[in-house]
């Protein structure tokens, strides 16, 4: 055993681009939470994302186009979504499950010619002196542009729930749809933008895996991240912030217990890799006391009954 | 009694489906059922290639049918059956948990033939087992990381703790530890076969605890990335080539190499000579492929390793010959001895100097 | 301007046409996506839905729907019960394997004991494994005010990563040879859920099966807890005042539906599949959820959805392989199914209405 082979400083470093992917599909899962929806398709969305941006990224040789379309892939089969639980009234829970099983079909239909492919690598931003400062160098100025992407979506998003009108209503919608429509605001409108943006968020998740984090494509390879994501927001009880927190623990855990496994520390893998999971139940009883914390109108259908 | 004449007419045809082949329809059928997806870039794909070396080897006279991501357990059983219906004359299942499922549908069709890969039960005249020896693939791959690591750490990520991984894991350090006596073994175990995102989380850890090369027992090319992120890392490439990363950080491959034996086989049936043998095979009869040494290896490294290969194809060199001890430090092999294949095919403890514990 | 406007009463007439509706554009755009990929799209559709029940080795896949369809429906009919009154549990996943282990545990501790009450005690075992752990989110639920839906998903996944513990650890079977999984129960007769009829795919799963949804049927038609179940969905406020003790009801539909998953799991591991091995849950849990839906958490309807998705899996592995059809394309295509299962059923409950809305 020698725990001095693991260095806490790229510990951190490599901890923060794991939890990219979850952060990036929470973030947008959470504003979809807080428009009242659940939507349980996050990983058929994340890995719709993963061949769209990896595909793109290979056609054109640039992985910023590659990320621009995994969100485009990634809105677009929300929409599917959206269609079905806001125009048709489906149940969300059905849908979203629905959802995942089309999407990992679709995106191995897809990717069938991209298989054991390289992509263009997207190189880390060059911070110049910054990034030799000790400590802080490696962890804040080492990374890749989408890390900071997710970070700067997840103090919009939070600035935007918080401060400004959109966010108002917004919230307003999750809480209590119907009081939110006899005051004039467009439910199904919003939820279906809400919706977009959140498969906005977890197509560029998926890219991430696929374009930074692995990079390669193979069917199947978001490995069921999608539903990691899914119990982060429930972890952060639906505030911003705390999903980056959460994300950084998820993520943490992860690498820590591989580092120390590295270091021939004897640590039962299952009961660790389980260990989120417990968290996140526990967070939650936690949180019950908190009678505030999920939106009220969250899971259950709208309809405009004149 | 209306199930009991439905029994009772599948019996029949049961018998005619089995019955019918034997009057010579023109083709031979051959079926591939697969665990994962053909797209998977590793074990899959690598069987999917095979079926086509036997496509490519006996065109017209052979048809080939595949099904892919079989769930083991009665999915897996129905699809060997579906294909047994449909007059294959010899099925290869490709995942070691059909075994039960591939002896107990080739109870019901005594007249074709089975193929089970990586298993031990032929309870039936008309199963067979095989399996490669890529352990030897393994011991060219430590020799070429103990030569060439200068941080004396070499990474490793294990899938599950299963005989075959451990296996690799000893060959590996057996002869990593030959060509550089200080080095020394960092093993990150994964609990997946297929996890990408895990696999270059694995691949970070251990770059950033020192390792400068890595060798893999999964099948993505995740770690490879990782090792070309960090710079100055070797990777070797698992089951496939993985030659978009050579030459460097990829400098060598353990290829998985199932065509020979697939087209030996089903020449066999064709022929009628097909007979129940339980086949490991290595670099020898061509099973496990070592794929091209990089010009990032020195040439004296690259030769050695050639004549490793050499040893161990003709036979002269057994990839586990005494003295060795185990773990603990109790004698295992003597002087000279080479170990046995019943206790390489179960091993599950670690060779001597490898730190560690296996998870139980 | 096109809007819906809620019927007074679900139509009759398009609960029963919507599905076929669904059906039929299912075929429709699964046949242009067939076609997209170079294959004939009627024999497609043919393969997938008309091979299985009628084709000519239908005797063979006809006992298969039984077996395929049984956890589905077995599964669906629990969840049912608290969908109806709005209580989620999407965690059916983790109490089929939590059954699995504790059922296969119980059997395999007195392994080679033979008994007529080991089999029993399984079954036992395994509905007990999987209520308890349905137990956990409802315990909270109704102490707490934990959302179930969250707390159940989570424990699929502990359940998994036990799942692997145990087939590596303390229920690997001892003869393996260091494989993981456990013994094969099927070969264990004391604890073999065998076929009632052989070759019948009449196992005691179907049978379990068959009695929940005639318990199901009875219960929402005749009994108090059936009514106080719907009432709670529809109006939560009136059933309390009715009173319904909510608490009560969490822990009965969560336990019914956790232990009706618990004994899925187990008649499938000790029947179809045999053994406990790393990955012995194939998504059952979930693909019951979207079952129950399309049955439209009607009894009836969920032995439909239920074999109508077996269906699907069955035809899509034989087109898959008799006109190598890839896997996803199959995924793809019941994706579509369900998506237009679930939209059609909006003419159910709404009628589509021409010309301005009035103002509210």
């Amino acid at each position: 055993m020698d725990l001095s082979a693991i260095n806490p400083i790229l510990l951190v470093a490599a901890l923060m681009s794991a939890a990219t992917p979850i952060l990036l599909a929470a973030t947008g899962e959470l504003v979809v939470e807080r428009a009242g929806v659940l939507n349980l398709g996050v990983e058929g969305m994340m890995i719709i994302g993963a061949i769209c941006g990896f595909a793109i990224a290979v056609e054109t040789g640039s992985p910023t186009i590659g990320f621009v379309a995994a969100a485009v892939g990634g809105a677009l089969l929300s929409l599917l979504f959206a269609f079905l639980t806001q125009i048709t009234l489906a149940n969300q829970v059905a849908s979203g499950l629905a959802l995942t099983l089309f999407g990992l079909g679709l995106s191995a239909l897809l990717g069938q010619g991209y298989v054991g492919i390289k992509p263009p690598r997207m190189p880390d931003i060059n911070f110049g002196p910054l990034a030799d400062i000790p400590v802080l160098g490696p962890i804040l100025f080492s990374h890749d542009p989408i890390l900071y992407v997710g970070l700067l979506i997840v103090a919009v998003v939070w600035a935007v729930l918080k401060f400004t009108r959109v966010g108002l209503v917004l919230r307003a919608v999750g809480e209590n749809h119907d009081a939110a429509h006899a005051l004039g605001y467009k439910v199904v409108r919003i939820r279906t933008l809400a919706i977009m943006f959140g498969g906005a968020c977890a197509g560029m998740g998926g890219a991430y895996i696929s374009l930074i984090r692995v990079p390669q494509w193979t069917e199947g390879m978001t490995a069921g991240v999608g539903w990691i994501a899914l119990a982060l927001v429930v972890f952060a009880s639906w505030k911003p912030w705390r999903v980056l927190l959460g994300a950084y623990l998820f993520g943490g855990i992860t690498q820590l217990q591989l580092n120390l496994q590295g270091a021939g520390v004897a640590i039962p893998v299952e009961y660790l890799a389980m260990s989120p999971y417990v968290i996140t139940i526990v967070v939650l009883v936690i949180l019950s006391a908190d009678k505030s914390a999920a939106p009220g109108s969250l899971g259950r259908t709208f309809h405009a009954s004149s | 009694m209306k199930l009991t004449t439905l029994f009772a007419s599948a019996a029949l045809a049961l018998g005619l489906a089995s019955g019918a082949w034997a009057d010579g329809h023109e083709k031979t059928k051959v079926g591939f059922v697969y665990v994962g997806p053909v797209g998977d870039g590793g074990w899959t794909f690598t069987h999917d290639q095979g079926r086509l070396a036997v496509e490519e080897e006996f065109g017209d006279a052979v048809e080939t049918v595949f099904v892919e991501n079989v769930a083991e357990g009665p999915d897996a059983e129905r699809v060997m059956t579906q294909m047994a219906l449909d007059g294959a004359d010899l099925i290869f299942t490709t995942s070691f948990g059909y075994m039960d499922a591939t002896n107990n549908v080739a109870a019901k069709f005594p007249d074709i033939k089975f193929e089970h890969a990586t298993g031990y039960k032929r309870l039936h005249p008309n199963v067979s087992t095989y399996s490669a020896r890529f352990y030897e693939g393994r011991a060219v791959q430590g020799h070429i990381a103990g030569s060439i690591t200068e941080s004396n750490i070499i990474g490793y990520i294990a899938s599950f703790p299963i005989p075959e991984v451990i296996r690799g894991i000893n060959s590996a350090y057996i002869h990593a530890k030959k060509a550089n006596p200080d080095v020394e073994f960092k093993i990150i175990w994964v609990y997946t076969w297929f996890d990408p995102a895990k696999e270059a989380d694995a691949a970070t850890a251990l770059i950033e605890q020192g390792a400068d090369v890595i060798l893999q027992h999964t099948d993505s090319t995740a770690p490879h990335a990782a090792a070309q992120e960090a710079g100055n890392v070797a990777a070797f490439g698992q089951a496939s080539d993985m030659s978009a990363y050579a030459p460097y950080p990829r400098v060598s491959a353990i290829l998985d190499l199932w065509g020979p034996y697939y087209v030996e086989r089903t020449r066999a049936v064709i022929d009628g000579t097909w007979e129940s043998v339980d086949t490991w095979n290595g670099i020898g009869d061509g099973m496990v492929g070592i794929g091209e040494i990089t010009d990032a290896v020195p040439a004296e490294v690259k030769a050695e390793a050639l004549a490793l290969k050499a040893s161990l194809a003709d036979g002269s060199y057994h990839a586990f010959t005494g003295p060795l001890n185990k773990q603990d430090g109790s004698a295992w092999l003597g002087e000279g001895e080479s170990a046995d294949d019943g206790t390489l095919a179960g091993m599950n403890f670690y060779v001597e100097g490898i730190t560690g514990d296996i998870p139980q | 301007m096109v809007r819906f406007e809620k019927r007074p009463q679900p139509s009759r007439l398009f609960a029963y046409a919507t599905p076929l509706l669904a059906v039929l554009a299912t075929f429709f755009f699964g046949g242009l996506l067939f076609a997209a990929l170079g294959k004939d799209p009627v024999v497609s559709i043919v393969t997938i839905f008309w091979e299985p029940l009628f084709g000519e080795f239908s005797f063979f896949y006809r006992p298969q729907l039984l077996i395929k369809g049984a956890p589905l429906v077995l599964i669906a009919i629990g969840l049912s019960l608290g969908f109806k009154a709005g209580i989620w549990n999407i965690g059916a996943e983790g109490q089929y394997i939590m059954g699995a282990l504790v059922g296969a545990g119980v059997g395999l501790a007195f392994y080679p004991t033979e008994s007529v009450l080991i089999f029993p005690l399984m079954v036992l075992a395994g509905a007990l494994g999987g209520m308890l752990w349905a137990m956990i989110p409802a315990l909270l639920k109704v102490r707490f005010g934990t959302n179930e839906i969250l707390v159940s998903l989570m424990l699929v996944y502990v359940a998994e990563q036990f799942l692997a513990s145990m087939s590596l650890g303390l229920l690997k079977n001892p003869e393996g040879f260091g494989f993981p999984g456990s013994r094969n129960l099927q070969q264990y007769p004391s604890a073999h859920n065998a076929e009632i009829i052989a070759g019948s795919g009449m196992h005691c799963g179907v049978v379990a099966a068959l009695i929940a949804v005639i318990f199901a049927y009875v219960l929402f038609a005749r009994h108090k807890l059936g009514f106080a179940i719907r009432v709670t969905g529809e109006a939560p406020r009136a059933a309390r005042f009715s009173g319904v003790n909510p608490s009560r009801l969490v822990v009965f539909c969560l336990g019914a539906s956790g232990m009706l998953a618990g004994l899925a799991g187990l008649f499938e591991v000790s029947g179809p599949a045999g053994q406990v091995t790393i990955d012995f849950n194939v998504g059952y849990g979930f693909t019951a959820i979207i079952v129950a839906f399309l049955g439209r958490l009607n009894p009836i309807g969920i032995v439909l959805a239920g074999l109508l998705m077996a269906l699907t899996y069955i035809g899509g592995d034989i087109a898959q392989s008799q006109l190598q059809l890839p896997a996803a394309a199959i995924q793809v295509f019941q994706g579509m199914l369900l998506f237009f299962l679930l939209a059609f059923d909006l003419f159910t409950n709404y009628r589509l209405r021409f010309g301005r809305s009035e103002v509210a």
